[in-house]
């Protein structure tokens, strides 16, 4: 329990620090969003009159303060310029980034789990090497290189999804599909070499073990032997590796929602540097860091769930 | 985040939450292709270095007028881009701006790495806490919302985009100097150095580096090989350096806009990222094989 | 008592060959040896002699040249299928290190009622009954709160009994066990033997007793085979072997044992020099660099395994003792 509170506590310091800092960076951007509202030509009068009612004029820890106080309240404040709610504008653009994010991580476990069985299961073999140096390439392409590739491909020559754009769920789920299709690919293909590989060599190893001698021994099968007896102790890292990339994604997939003119989180949040819209980059960045915070607190859960000498607290040599 | 406590001591490569592939087994790629990778490195930084020196027909921002987003061949030994540019040209120079923060931001990320990782995995305690509480919120940072801002407040230029990759990605250094000196730090010559009245700069620079910048150079390789591609994908937001000098990531973005007509204007600098990257990756991985062993 | 009908397990000329970076090894090399139902053979020899090899040879998990004639069947005309169901169901196996041997994320009860699941096709209600039932008999007090255990939170002679439960539960005609007390103290090991033997009295199954200690076996064995760099260079019924030990290697293991009766300074004999490599076998016989009686004959030509009059006692020497 102690180890508990302690990572929590943790966990809240991460998310005050990351929160100020961006305060503070963003106070130092160069646009000057008052100019802006004010509109052109505007007298300093008139300027200084819209820093007052924006609270720019203030200093930047005491706006830290003012927003902290109305995040524990459960508001975010307006957007400078659209004037909508933050919560608002982060809940219109979340469900893009989360479909994104479920549908390439969905694919790149789908190449990862069997390619990495198998190639630890025949490490060595033809097919391992086959696999392993695909992997290889795969991971030295940037995932925008590979989103331009899927493009040209099935959206320009073959002409069999649409090149860019997000269509709502409403407007049917075959369409919507059909949109994050290339993008959530462009992403998992990349993504899947890291988890492949981690989990390969983690599997290699348990399939050395005595218990895996014993299991054969017992006359299982051999699917058997790998899913239910190999598989849960080697996932650790698995796990690790696929939370950091899931927490990674959430503001990180931006170039390829640019690329595909998906308005996710990235997008929202790019937007709202180039503005200088304060209220919405810090609940962005809220969002960001405490999905983060909260994903590294599951995978941790996870491991307490996957190892029962992590439960207990033992550690054996 | 800490997660190394509760984690049982499984995978090398897990050093402290950062994603490490395992190297390839030996013999999933042979030889020949890490001294190829070698050679291509060696050209592309020898194309970048002296790339003013000799006289070249074209220069990154002439325009050919007669051809825009050219098909390779003729005049144009790779064609020419949207806006009539020669792309050997750009690619050449563009080498210079992907090396530069291919080698200077891992570099600076290395440097910072030690310095801070080397005494939190050596006194423990606070220090240890400090530093890593540090390392964690620029960790938990949105990667792209630090750069955004960090290049538009110092106004982009090659210098800002270099030192915010660095910045960015020296607590990932910082995990692995420390891990790696906590590694060595319980070992008997450390023990013995210090019994020999050896002061902890002295240990950290004479027993301690000497041990950990094999690992650290060959994680050093693979961040070189991510950097240049996030250097990319930063011209995609026109958040590269700024035009008109070129960069590759550049190029592939704004080969976007002629992808249908001219597929060349992209594919090429892509396939030239490419194969720098995959260079940059098959060395790494000789180099982490070889430690990893050890 | 002996005949066709009797022989629970028949090796002949069982070869184990693998490649390796220093060339083709032979780790199990032209084995032969019979063993009834309801016996016990004991395999005995020093680490790195081909013993788990030769188990795992038998059970197919190595690709074996030879004859294996299992309960009349050929091993090796059978699918993989039918290999695996007498693996799990006909061959219980306890192995080494019963912390390794066990799955550290699996409860002991989900260990034990897997075999009986896939090959006695039970449910779970009954594999739970049974399971108790077999903690019980292998002396593990409280089983209904041992269930739900992981290895992890066991000693390490529970540990054993419950891989021997788990060997157990599909009521297997051969056990073979590679070294089960090897990793244990010096006390549970006794308890862990003497629990091997009443299960064997009561089950009526063969034992294949794999060791690396003479005096381990002395007391359970119906027939010993000694080996010796992948071969069988003595095997004898245990009382004839300890009444004449033909072979100089069965000797020097024999005293290599420490008895009670010596004196408290005494220096154990040991046999000098380390087992031979398998990639570079000398030429004659594979003992003679360590054998004391060696003679110029030894050093050329390889012994053959020869019958000592009509008593079962087989050994390859050609000095023997």
């Amino acid at each position: 329990m102690r180890f508990i509170w302690s990572k929590i506590t943790h966990l809240l310091l991460v998310v005050l620090a990351v929160t100020m800092l961006t305060f503070v960076m963003t106070d130092r951007l160069p646009a000057d969003i008052a100019a802006e509202i004010a509109g052109h030509g505007a007298s300093a009068a008139e300027l200084a009159e819209v820093r007052e009612r924006l609270g720019l004029n203030r200093p930047v820890l005491l706006r830290y303060a003012t927003w902290i106080g109305g995040v524990c309240r459960g508001e975010f404040g307006k957007s400078l310029i659209t004037e909508q709610p933050v919560s608002t504008a982060l809940r219109s653009h979340l469900p893009v980034t989360l479909e994104l994010l479920a549908l390439s991580q969905l694919f790149a476990l789908l190449l990862a789990l069997p390619a990495g069985i198998i190639s630890a299961w025949r490490s060595g073999s033809p097919l391992d090497r086959v696999t392993g140096t695909f992997a290889f390439g795969c991971a030295s392409l940037p995932n925008y290189a590979l989103a331009m590739g899927l493009v040209f491909l099935f959206a320009l020559k073959l002409k069999l999804l649409p090149a860019t754009g997000y269509t709502p769920l409403n407007a049917g789920i075959g369409a919507n599909l059909k949109g994050f299709l290339l993008p959530a690919l462009s992403i998992a293909l990349v993504e899947w070499v890291t988890l492949m590989r981690v989990l390969r060599s983690d599997l290699i190893a348990t399939l050395k073990e005595d218990f895996i001698l014993l299991a054969r021994c017992k006359g299982l099968p051999t699917w058997r032997i790998l899913l239910v007896h190999a598989l849960r102790p080697s996932c650790i890292t698995f796990i690790t590796v696929l939370g950091m990339q899931t927490a990674s994604l959430i503001g990180g997939a931006v170039i390829i929602e640019t690329v595909f003119a998906l308005p996710g989180i990235g997008r929202l949040l790019v937007t709202a540097i180039f503005a200088q819209d304060f209220p919405v980059i810090q609940g962005g960045v809220l969002l960001i860091t405490v999905s983060y915070v909260c994903i590294n607190f599951l995978v941790d859960l996870c491991y307490a769930a996957l190892d029962p000498r992590v439960r207990t607290g033992v550690t054996d040599g | 985040m800490g997660k190394s406590k509760a984690n049982p001591p499984k995978s090398p490569f897990q050093k402290g939450g950062l994603q490490l592939a395992p190297p390839f087994t030996k013999g999933g790629l042979g030889g020949i292709s890490f001294y190829a990778a070698i050679t291509w490195l060696i050209l592309v930084l020898f194309c970048a270095a002296s790339v003013g020196l000799w006289p070249f027909p074209f220069t990154v921002d002439q325009i050919d007028a007669e051809h825009f987003a050219a098909l390779p061949g003729g005049a144009h030994l790779l064609g020419t881009d949207a806006t009539g540019r020669d792309i050997v040209a750009r690619l050449l120079f563009g080498a210079r701006v992907s090396l530069t923060v291919g080698i200077c931001a891992p570099l600076f990320g290395l440097g910072v790495g030690l310095l801070l990782g080397m005494p939190s995995g050596l006194y423990r305690g606070w220090t240890e806490r400090t530093i890593m509480t540090l390392a964690d919120v620029i960790l938990a940072f949105p990667g792209l919302v630090f750069l955004l801002v960090f290049t538009s407040v110092l106004g982009p230029s090659l210098t800002t985009i270099t030192l915010g990759l660095g910045l960015l990605i020296s607590p990932r250094f910082v995990r692995v100097a420390r891990a790696n000196t906590i590694r060595f730090s319980e070992r008997e010559f450390i023990q013995a150095a210090r019994i020999g009245g050896a002061g902890d700069i002295s240990i950290m620079l004479r027993e301690i580096l000497p041990n950990i910048l094999g690992p650290l150079m060959a994680y050093t390789l693979v961040v070189a090989g991510f950097v240049i591609v996030a250097e990319g994908g930063l011209g995609f937001l026109g958040l590269s350096v700024p035009s008109p000098t070129p960069s590759w990531g550049g190029m592939i973005a704004a080969g976007r806009d002629v992808l249908e007509q001219t597929p060349p204007v992209a594919m090429i600098p892509t396939a030239v990222m490419f194969l720098t990257v995959l260079s940059i990756n098959v060395i790494g991985d000789r180099l982490r094989g070889r430690y990893d062993r050890a | 008592m002996t005949g066709p009908d009797q022989d629970l397990l028949v090796v002949g000329g069982l070869t184990v060959q693998l490649q390796t970076e220093q060339g083709p090894i032979r780790p199990v090399d032209s084995v032969s040896f019979t063993l009834e139902k309801g016996k016990t053979l004991a395999i005995v020899g020093e680490s790195g002699s081909g013993k788990s090899m030769l188990c795992r040879a038998i059970l197919g998990l190595v690709p074996a040249r030879g004859n294996i004639r299992f309960d009349g069947r050929d091993t090796g005309k059978l699918t993989g299928r039918e290999m695996n169901r007498i693996r799990g169901r006909d061959i219980g196996v306890v192995l080494q290190d019963p912390l390794s041997s066990l799955n550290p994320v699996m409860t002991i009860s989900d260990q034990i009622i897997e075999p009986m699941r896939i090959h006695l096709g039970i449910t779970r209600r009954e594999g739970v009954e049974r399971a108790l039932y077999l903690l019980c008999s292998v002396g593990i007090p409280r089983p209904e709160e041992r269930l739900g255990c992981y290895p992890h939170q066991l000693s390490g002679g529970m540990r054993q009994r419950v891989a021997i439960a788990i060997a157990l539960a599909c009521e297997p005609k051969l056990l073979i066990a590679d070294e089960p007390t090897t990793a244990l103290d010096v006390t549970v090991q006794a308890e862990i033997l003497t629990l091997l033997a009443r299960l064997q009295m009561e089950r009526k199954m063969a034992i294949i007793l794999v060791s690396h200690d003479l005096g381990v076996v002395a007391g359970c064995a119906n027939n010993i085979a000694v080996m010796y760099a992948g071969r069988i260079v003595e095997q004898a019924p245990a009382a004839e072997l300890f009444r004449r030990m033909r072979m100089p290697y069965t000797r020097a293991l024999f005293d290599a044992i420490p008895r009670i009766e010596d004196p408290p300074q005494r220096r154990l004999p040991n046999i000098p020099d380390l087992p031979p490599n398998f990639a570079a076998l000398p030429p004659g016989c594979r003992f003679a660099p360590r054998c004391p009686r060696a003679g110029e004959r030894c050093r050329t030509e390889e012994p053959a395994l020869v019958c000592d009059e009509d008593r079962n006692h087989r050994y390859a020497c050609w000095f023997p003792v």
